[in-house]
């Protein structure tokens, strides 16, 4: 079986699909607004000089997202 | 008489801007994400008359100003800046009451040129609840010397609503956007919002359950009916509470409906529609369509810029030079502020005391007594000139440097470099998750 990966551990400049979004309320809403929805390509750019938080490339936009949040996404 | 909440409140306000409202023709809502340039739209429009206060009850500061165009007084009320307006936040419930029932003559959505996509899930949702809507797409320069290249016609007919491309400092766009707005706030031109196409499940429900809620909207709101059915369906009900207090009607009682809702419940539900993912297909169908517009009416040239840019940023974020060189820039502003504003200070100070000799001697002249010399020379002047002596200078040089590191994109930067000890320091997480900062760096 293989393991559920998070973006949070994906690696710099590897691009990546996003398969879920793990978290609920509000934090979830605005992540979708984002334009982070399933099957959405992200791709990790920029790290924070102390490695949290992390910005993405997603949709030609750049967002930074702290790491617990982004462990709540899942990605393939 | 005391301080009651009529002489002091939120009713004050609300007083006002009706007042103002009454002396204009039209009024205008201005919304838009943060950071497209919202307020430098609204300032060349309105100049210098404008009107702060706060919002009725809120702590969110209301700004409304009043331009003139074709001899109609027209006033402009910039709405908080927001992602969307679908959550509960406090800027978001502002933005949506006011587009909503505040009843103005048009809306004006501004858009960020340079992310058009993640900007057109804000207009979808406006046009959802209202027909009168300006889209301004700001920030043409900036896509321009990114190499992003839009066809402002081909978006206007798949919105279904006027489209103006806007270059804050140039006025002439500005007047294009007035006119679009004139046309729309006057009624000469009518058009229709293309609205987001949900999946076939929740149209049918939306059909469903809008017949109903339209019998019991007035009128002048039964265009709402389709918003209103999909926050029924959304079990969004705080909105839904909202819009019940706001047009005085009860939607969620009305038996009806109730029964309506139950039966679309279990239809949904046979379709794997749930609580949970109702949301998520919602914003999904909007994404998806911002997507697939963009993808027609965007051409990106111009790859070098972006990688240009991208190299800058890993600089200014790296591991090792991130923090030194925030803190030499942020130095470099603090020592020029503080040394820099020595000279002007002292160059003030040296001018007022010449023109204090000056007006002593137009008293000593007058024989003025001594106690009103003391009141208005060695009190008032002496204070009011050292006040601005020692802070005009740092201020008029602290926030114009300030202002071009913003204006550089750098304050993001910062805030990104610094998430972790803001964290630490439990700032609210809306801090971090709202630097987004900027299309193609």
């Amino acid at each position: 079986m293989k393991n559920v990966k998070d973006l949070s551990k994906v690696e710099l400049n590897k691009e990546v699909k996003v398969k879920k979004i793990n978290c609920n309320g509000n934090i979830k809403r605005r992540i979708l607004e984002l334009g982070m929805i399933e099957g959405t390509k992200i791709k990790p750019v920029l790290k924070s000089p102390l490695g949290d938080p992390t910005a993405y490339e997603v949709r030609g936009s750049i967002i930074s997202l702290r790491e617990e949040d982004s462990k709540n996404i899942e990605i393939v | 008489m005391g301080l009651m909440a009529t002489s002091t409140g939120s009713k004050l306000l609300q007083d006002d801007i009706e007042e103002i409202k009454q002396k204009c023709d039209y009024t205008i809502a201005i919304a838009g994400n943060p950071n497209v340039g919202k307020s430098t739209v609204f300032n060349a429009l309105t100049g210098m008359k404008q009107h702060t206060g706060n919002w009725p009850g809120k702590t969110v500061e209301n700004t409304s100003g009043i331009c003139e165009y074709k001899n109609k007084k027209i006033l402009l009320v910039d709405i908080p800046g927001t992602y969307s307006i679908m959550s509960n936040s406090e800027e978001e419930e502002i933005a949506r009451d006011y587009i909503c029932f505040g009843n103005p003559d048009a809306t004006i959505v501004i858009v960020d040129a340079t992310c058009l996509e993640r900007n057109l899930n804000l207009v979808y949702q406006v046009m959802e609840i209202t027909k009168n809507i300006v889209v301004c797409v700001n920030l043409l320069d900036e896509a321009k010397k990114k190499g992003i290249k839009i066809d402002l016609e081909k978006l206007e007919q798949k919105l279904g609503v006027p489209v103006v491309g806007t270059i804050a400092r140039k006025k002439k766009t500005l007047n294009k956007l007035m006119e679009k707005v004139y046309d729309v706030s006057s009624k000469s031109i009518e058009y229709i919002p293309k609205y987001i196409n949900y999946i076939p499940i929740i149209e049918d429900s939306i059909k469903i359950i809008s017949s109903k809620v339209k019998n019991l909207l007035p009128v002048e709101k039964q265009y709402l009916s389709r918003w209103i059915s999909l926050k029924l369906i959304d079990r969004e009900e705080k909105i839904l509470n909202s819009i019940e207090k706001k047009l005085d009607i009860k939607i969620l009682e009305n038996e009806e409906i109730k029964n309506k809702l139950i039966e679309l419940e279990e239809l949904l539900n046979k379709n794997d529609i749930n609580k949970e993912n109702i949301r998520d297909t919602i914003v999904s169908s909007i994404i998806f369509e911002a997507e697939s517009i963009c993808k027609e009416i965007i051409e990106y040239e111009n790859i070098r810029y972006q990688q240009k840019n991208r190299k800058i940023d890993k600089i200014l974020t790296s591991k090792i030079w991130g923090i030194p060189i925030m803190i030499l820039f942020l130095g470099v502003i603090l020592w020029l502020t503080i040394i820099g504003a020595n000279y002007p200070s002292s160059l003030l100070s040296q001018f007022f005391g010449w023109l204090q000799d000056k007006i002593v001697f137009v008293f000593e002249h007058f024989n003025s007594p001594i106690w009103l010399k003391g009141i208005l020379i060695d009190g008032v002047y002496c204070t009011l000139t050292w006040v601005i002596s020692v802070m005009l200078p740092p201020m008029a040089i602290f926030f114009p440097m300030f202002t071009l590191l913003e204006d550089l994109g750098y304050l993001p930067r910062i805030a990104f470099n610094l998430d972790k000890y803001f964290k630490k320091a439990c700032s609210s997480r809306k801090t971090s998750i709202n630097y987004v900062y900027g299309t193609w760096l």
